[in-house]
């Protein structure tokens, strides 16, 4: 077996050793939508959404928010351990590339990420009857620009916390605003027009527009998309430039 | 040929010049230790030769390689077992080995390692569940298991309690029974004593000495001096006549005779001609704690 492919293996072993981070990634975003589908209001039509059920617009958020969660919560947090404990000092000590480390856990992240995913659909699809996504094309690719800007911005402070312990604790704070913009506790179509332009800029409010969009047949807007990429770009590039092994 | 060559080596840490101009060769299949006080600059030393650090001055070749300039090279060449360098706390032994087994191009057969190390019943065990000992023996299996041609092991059997020092210190002279070439940091005089077959006494990031360890006490002070107790009065001049003998001296109702070369003999020659049996005879020679004071002007410890 090849190196990343190891890799890959052995740390996705060691993620689901982790029963608490592995209920908060993987089973708390489908009881999430379904304790949402439960409330009644949430299946009806509402006006302050453009008609819209809020259930519906639910989907694409708690999807953005389990990105959200891998990126901030199991991929700063390990790294930032990682390194305090010298897991990746004596990794730089074989011959295998730094950048294979940091593949395999991107490469976690996103199939697992991915598979929470294809549940919160299915349930949504199977049990609370909202549509798939028209423009499967559309989708994918906005799911992988918020992928992408999203675990820049958790390596990020991967990059820039001392500790594992203060990865999670920057993790957290950068949790909250990230996944408020995503339109967790109010969705982007009930916002004010202030509220939904920041939205516009930060990472998943973008993302979670642009997964409605494709939801609905439409191509992400360019704004959204440049968005998604600056992040990535930006994010990824300090996050590069930052980042120590030891 | 050398199989590790250090030369005029500099590291400096901003105004702090850690290493200044340490030069050494180390042959193949020897075990040679660094030795010096904390702080010193082995650490520093060997982790230009691993390629971790990049040196400011002096050249480096281990195997004929540059480490900055051919990394990956040296990486399947070398195995490093690092100072305070941990797992993942939920990985199991078995899965350190396979994982970094898939890293190197000829790994060495892990299970034959593991079972060297005395492992083999802690291959389901998770890294947090070992003792000391045995992270550290896992440790070294790591440095190992891509069958290295020389292995750099840093503070081994620090924190390790006497027992387990000892059952590494055999392992370190099976593993260069392997054909493997093992050069040890360390500040226990005991393990540099007993394992090594040559030392180079690092100070101040300056190098002191450079010998076996029984040529840098013989560099200090080659004298010896015998105790015992005659079992019948003794003329001091059939001793002072020896070659070897520089000085008798009577403490109590023992004699004590200084001298150097192969003093003992000499002595006990003498004594048997004379019919005179040494009771509670004892040699006392100089140590390499000795050595080490002489030429540092500490102790190691300091």
């Amino acid at each position: 077996m090849s190196a990343l492919a190891r890799l890959t293996a052995t740390e996705t072993k060691l993620f689901f050793r982790e029963p608490i981070m592995a209920f908060f990634a993987l089973a708390f975003p489908p009881i999430l939508l379904v304790v949402f589908g439960l409330i009644p209001a949430m299946r009806e039509p509402d006006p302050d959404l453009g008609g819209l059920r809020a259930i519906n617009a639910y989907v694409p958020i708690i999807i953005a928010m389990t990105l959200a969660l891998f990126a901030l919560t199991s991929l700063s947090q390990l790294f930032a351990t990682y390194r305090e404990k010298g897991v990746l000092r004596r990794m730089r000590t074989t011959p295998v590339k730094p950048w294979v480390m940091l593949g395999a856990q991107l490469l976690m992240a996103t199939i697992l990420s991915l598979a929470t995913t294809l549940v919160v659909l299915a349930i949504g699809r199977l049990a609370l009857d909202v549509n798939l996504p028209l423009r499967l094309p559309a989708y994918l690719i906005s799911y992988v620009l918020a992928a992408l800007a999203m675990f820049a911005v958790g390596l990020l402070v991967a990059s820039l916390a001392p500790t594992g312990k203060s990865a999670s604790a920057i993790g957290t704070l950068v949790f909250f605003p990230i996944v408020f913009f995503a339109g967790l506790w109010l969705p982007r179509a009930g916002m004010n027009d202030v509220l939904r332009t920041i939205s516009d800029f930060t990472p998943l409010g973008a993302g979670v527009q642009s997964l409605q969009d494709s939801t609905a047949g439409q191509w992400p807007q360019p704004l959204h998309v440049a968005v998604m990429l600056g992040w990535t770009i930006v994010a990824g590039g300090l996050a590069a430039r930052y980042f120590r092994w030891e | 040929m050398a199989i590790i060559e250090v030369n005029g080596l500099v590291k400096r840490y901003g105004e702090h010049t850690a290493v200044n101009g340490v030069s050494f060769a180390v042959e193949q299949g020897e075990i040679f230790g660094i030795l010096g006080p904390n702080g010193a600059g082995k650490t520093t030393t060997v982790e230009c030769v691993e390629g971790l650090r990049s040196p400011d001055g002096g050249a480096i070749r281990v195997c004929g390689i540059d480490p900055q300039r051919d990394s990956g090279e040296l990486r399947q060449l070398l195995g490093a077992q690092l100072q305070q360098s941990e797992l993942p706390e939920k990985l199991k032994v078995r899965e350190a080995m396979e994982l970094y087994s898939s890293f190197y191009r000829a790994p060495a057969d892990w299970r034959d390692l593991i079972d060297t190390l005395g492992l083999t019943a802690k291959l389901d065990t998770q890294f947090r569940q070992l003792s000391g000992g045995q992270k550290q023996r896992l440790s070294i299996a790591l440095a190992l298991v891509g069958g290295p041609k020389v292995a750099v092991l840093d503070e081994l059997t620090t924190g390790l309690d006497p027992q387990a020092r000892r059952d590494t210190w055999d392992l370190i002279e099976q593993v260069r029974h392997r054909g493997v070439t093992i050069m040890l940091v360390t500040h226990f005089m005991e393990e540099a004593e007993r394992l090594c077959d040559r030392l180079a006494v690092i100070d101040s990031g300056r190098l002191v000495a450079l010998d076996s360890p029984a040529g840098l006490v013989a560099r200090v002070d080659d004298r010896q001096r015998i105790r015992f107790q005659p079992s019948a009065p003794l003329d001091h001049a059939v001793l002072t006549a020896l070659p070897e003998v520089t000085s008798v001296e009577r403490a109590g109702s023992q004699l004590v005779v200084t001298g150097t070369g192969n003093l003992l003999l000499a002595v006990t020659a003498v004594l048997a001609r004379n019919q005179v049996i040494a009771a509670g005879l004892r040699v006392e020679q100089t140590t390499l704690d000795d050595a080490f004071v002489a030429l540092t002007g500490r102790s190691i410890d300091s």
